[in-house]
């Protein structure tokens, strides 16, 4: 398969600087932008390559800046492009790779995509721990400065935009992108009710396009060689390539290039090596920690959006986490639930009051407290705590995803933790 | 000096001139003073290594928003220090790849070592040891923070290389 995303990752032991990356073919799709594309004829290209987001929800990118108001049918101002890298899902570790080693490839595209919406101003969101992805991308800005690539009349077509690196100080909940833009604006990360939308309303009150850094990093390879080449990359139903990426007891754990579409057991057999000596597969998480549980059965699915949808989950980040048969999986919940019940805002009740419910109740199992009614209790808070609409935002519904999963596949483990008053994995 | 005194004290005698330099810089691109609360405090900490009472008043004074405003943003991020910290701060990683892989038992040997609990810095001043969500390094699991390193492939015997050394003790 032709590496599109990671095309300049592991060729040499340091991230590629502007000369480098310019010599693998980058900036092409900026030039070729800005020398004889509008805004309008880019945004056509991604909205035909059936780009969808790849920072977990998978809405289709074209769509989403199609909502952003042309100049025309909005007051005069600013307009802005954030890039979301503020990854934090539990299991997620693809965003870091694309900007430590490629940084170019991310601003390139976010130049693109501001372009394309008519943004003057964007900004990379990132975490405040990536302290090295912070110091190479800040080292790219200053190359593309220096070289016309930013600032005022880009490559002398009259476009303009600045760039800034804004680390957070954060929370997992900047990743809401509502959340995120009340951070950039340096308030609490309270998610905000939508609508409005940020694309009519977002940061400081203008039109505001949020993309993950992966689905960016796709941009520059989809105007630079157009829609159908980008739609032949895939081979299921989704476009394009995915980072994927495999923890947990296997051999090789890591994150590879691979074709949208790509089948479960291929990642985790040949790419992650299968599982260690002594362990086997008991169940994985597809996408992070806010995705339902899926087992061996579900090896031979197709890692497309809709696949993994119509099998009970979700693919989300595509950074699958694996639950071996020596791993409590009541644990392993109880973990999750732990760390979404200490990343809630506050701001709801059924998130605020419900999560650390769940985790109490979880952790009594956990440590032989147990009781039988107690599995009732974690059914119900799943059906009430998970239901989209009795919630602010997805925080919490995501955090009910490993949870009413576990409680589907691996009942008895729970049943057994009650019954003999303690955990038998330990 | 009272603290009616102190909120009322100069901005410039508890930040200094480069300080608010650096905050003035951020204000620059941010349309209202307040949208620069966030890039300050962080300005702040990286000078002083945490944010004391008396800094956030004058932050919040020289930005105009309330003290108690900006405590709630303060308050809000975890990685915004409203207690003083050691001169490394230790970002251990507590998500799910790392429990899977045991950091349980490292995360022990950590506390064991250095007689420190999270929230807590050791007797010399050189760790303050805190919980961190995911560090997107799962692929390497266990991992951590140490100041600015990220530390890989956690095990008892690289713990011991790390901080073998360090006095043991808490302060806190």
């Amino acid at each position: 398969m032709e590496k599109v995303l990671t095309r300049n990752i592991g060729i040499e032991q340091r991230p590629t600087d502007l000369k480098a990356y310019e010599a693998n073919g980058g900036y092409q799709g900026l030039r070729k932008a800005m020398s004889s594309m509008s805004p309008e004829d880019c945004q056509a290209v991604v909205s035909d390559s059936s780009l969808r987001g790849r920072g977990g929800a998978g809405f289709p990118t074209g769509m989403k800046w199609s909502f952003v108001p042309s100049d025309d049918k909005c007051t005069p101002g600013h307009k802005y492009l954030v890039c979301n890298a503020d990854e934090m899902e539990p299991g997620t570790f693809k965003d870091r790779l694309l900007m430590e080693c490629d940084p170019h490839q991310l601003i390139e595209g976010m130049i693109l995509s501001a372009y394309t919406i008519g943004a003057d101003i964007s900004y990379i969101f990132i975490r405040g721990e990536y302290l090295v992805a912070i110091q190479r991308l800040r080292d790219a800005l200053q190359e593309c400065y220096a070289a016309g690539l930013l600032g005022d009349n880009i490559l002398g077509s009259g476009y303009s935009l600045e760039m800034y690196v804004h680390p957070s100080a954060g929370r997992y909940i900047c990743g809401e992108e509502t959340a995120l833009i009340n951070a950039l604006e340096g308030k609490r990360a309270n998610p905000r009710a939508k609508p409005p939308f940020p694309q009519v309303s977002g940061l400081w009150g203008r039109p505001t396009i949020v993309n993950n850094v992966e689905t960016l990093c796709n941009i520059p390879h989809i105007i630079d060689r157009g829609a159908d080449w980008f739609k032949t990359l895939g081979v299921g139903e989704d476009a394009g390539t995915k980072l994927f990426g495999v923890s947990g007891k296997v051999n090789n754990p890591g994150c590879w290039e691979l074709p949208m579409g790509t089948p479960i057991r291929e990642i985790i057999e040949e790419h992650a090596g299968g599982m260690r000596d002594g362990y086997q597969l008991k169940g994985f998480l597809p996408g992070g920690g806010s995705t339902d549980f899926l087992t061996a059965e579900h090896l031979d699915l197709a890692m497309d959006y809709n696949v993994i949808g119509a099998a009970g989950s979700r693919m989300g980040t595509g950074t699958m986490i694996i639950l071996d048969d020596r791993t409590c999986p009541v644990g392993m919940v109880l973990n999750l639930i732990r760390f979404f019940a200490h990343e809630s805002c506050g701001f709801c009740t059924p998130c605020r009051d419900g999560l650390p419910w769940s985790r109490q109740v979880l952790q009594d199992i956990e440590e032989g407290r147990g009781q039988p009614e107690d599995l009732e209790t974690l059914a119900y808070q799943v059906k009430y705590i998970g239901a989209i609409g009795n919630t602010h935002c997805a925080l919490a519904p995501g955090a009910m995803e490993p949870l009413q999963s576990a409680l589907k596949y691996f009942y008895d483990d729970f049943k057994q933790h009650i019954s003999s008053g303690r955990c038998p994995y330990h | 000096m009272s603290k009616s005194e102190m909120i009322q004290s100069d901005i410039g005698s508890v930040l200094t001139a480069e300080e608010i330099a650096e905050i003035d810089a951020e204000l620059a691109h941010i349309p209202y003073r307040s949208g620069a609360a966030i890039d300050a405090l962080k300005i702040i900490q990286a000078k002083r290594g945490w944010v004391s009472d008396e800094c956030l008043q004058a932050i919040a004074r020289h930005l105009e928003m309330s003290a108690e405003e900006l405590e709630g943003v303060a308050t809000f991020y975890n990685l915004i220090y409203r207690r003083p910290v050691g001169e490394k701060v230790i970002l251990f990683c507590d998500s799910v790849s790392c429990w899977i892989g045991g950091c349980d038992d490292i995360k022990d040997k950590i506390s064991n070592t250095l007689g420190v609990d999270y929230g807590e810095t050791t007797a010399d001043n050189s760790y303050t040891l805190l919980p961190v969500p995911c560090l997107g390094a799962c692929d390497r699991a266990p991992v951590m923070m140490v100041g600015d390193d990220l530390v890989t492939h956690l095990d008892e015997k690289k713990i011991k290389q790390l901080f073998g050394k360090t006095k043991k003790g808490s302060t806190n």
